[in-house]
């Protein structure tokens, strides 16, 4: 097991990459030597590892001007047929890999690959979210082009996700009306850490009793900030308004890049 | 059940300040977790025993200090206390909060010989 992220676990949990093994770290042993007892301040953040590796993905993404979206839900709520759609739909305009996160099968990779979308799996073994790690080795093995959006789908799991930055640009949260609508309070740790909620499945709205307003309001309560989009990927509706949100994103990401480019140039 | 992730990037620092230090034992860890973190204390000490066998912090103690919430409330212009996110402000019942204070999950200190 590396103590340090996860991977090359030896009691069978092990991370994998479209079926192969993560590459793990070297152990080292180090040889004791006696002494008195005394305090060490660490004062050190538990996630920093992982918020080091984060920072690399971000740097990466930003090299390769690629947007990035850490798309989280709990099982259910339609999020891969919505990645499916969007990625069908978007490809024309830009580019759009995926990685896809589940603790096993690879189904929903293959499901993009089919659609003809670049897409790569992460099996997560027993483990309950993906980590920075886990999507640095994952980018070795996609093949993204430059200047388009690369969604992350996570494990479906409304809890762990959210202490895990990946190095994306925005964690948007899926929930479909067939849920709750007080789920955002039950689980205010992920609306908190999303920037976008996507009411998903709102052609069911005439068959099920939920109350729109009551979601929004929950969602608002958790994080006072998050924008919020309706929209069903069965109909289609609503889904230009998320393809714009994306296209947005990857408007910043590039124009950032070409700013950076030109001061470069300018600079000699 | 991120507590175990947790638990072994914790075990993960302990190693590297054993090599650097050289000490062979821990005797008591403290750890100071926010009550706003996505946390459980529970859940964490008993992940704690399980990722410290066979390492330098096998039987130490977990000691865990809980951070109080703290968020700034755009409407009172001032920081309040707030025990859970999506609480409102306890001065004025707005829920336009930004949390402040009480999300860590840090390592405070390590006692060794």
């Amino acid at each position: 097991m590396c103590v340090t992220c996860g991977c090359g676990d030896a009691t069978g949990q092990a991370t994998t990459i479209d079926g192969r093994a993560m590459a793990g770290h070297h152990h080292h042993h180090h040889p004791e030597t006696p002494g008195d007892t005394r305090l060490i301040r660490l004062e050190q953040d538990l996630l920093g590892k992982n918020n080091t590796l984060a920072a690399a993905n971000r740097r990466l993404f930003r090299d390769r001007e690629t947007f990035v979206v850490n798309l989280v839900s709990s099982p259910g709520s339609g999020k891969t047929s919505l990645l499916v759609r969007t990625a069908e739909d978007l490809k024309a305009r830009f580019p759009v890999a995926v990685i896809e996160g589940d603790q096993q099968t690879s189904l929903d990779a293959q499901r993009l690959r089919d659609a003809g979308v670049p897409a790569v799996q992460i099996n997560t073994g027993r483990v309950c979210h993906l980590d920075a790690h886990m999507i640095g080795h994952a980018v070795e093995d996609l093949d993204f082009s430059s200047r388009g959006v690369l969604f992350i789908e996570n494990v479906g799991n409304l809890v762990c996700p959210a202490e895990f930055d990946l190095g994306e640009d925005h964690k948007v949260v899926v929930m479909s009306v067939t849920e709750g609508e007080d789920k955002p309070l039950k689980y205010p740790h992920m609306f908190a850490a999303a920037d976008l909620m996507l009411l998903n499945k709102i052609d069911l709205l005439p068959h099920v009793s939920f109350d729109v307003e009551r979601c929004t309001e929950s969602a608002r309560r958790a994080n006072p900030d998050i924008d919020v989009i309706e929209l069903s990927a069965t109909t289609g509706a609503g889904l230009p308004r998320w393809y714009d949100w994306i296209a947005r994103g990857v408007g910043r990401v590039t124009a950032a890049s070409d700013q950076e480019d030109s001061v470069l140039h300018a600079d000699g | 059940m991120h507590e175990m992730s947790l638990t072994r990037s914790m075990v993960g620092i302990i190693e590297g300040q054993a090599a650097t230090h050289g000490f062979q034992r821990v005797s008591r860890v403290r750890l100071e977790i926010g009550e706003l973190s996505c946390v459980d204390p529970e859940a964490l000490t008993f992940c704690f025993d399980a990722a410290t066998r066979d390492t330098v912090a096998e039987g130490a103690t977990l000691a865990i200090l809980t951070v109080p919430g703290q968020a700034w409330c755009r409407d009172c212009d001032m920081a309040v206390p707030i025990g859970q996110r999506g609480e409102p402000c306890p001065r004025c019942g707005d829920y336009r909060l930004q949390i402040r204070a009480g999300d860590e999950i840090r390592i405070k200190d390590l006692e060794v010989d």
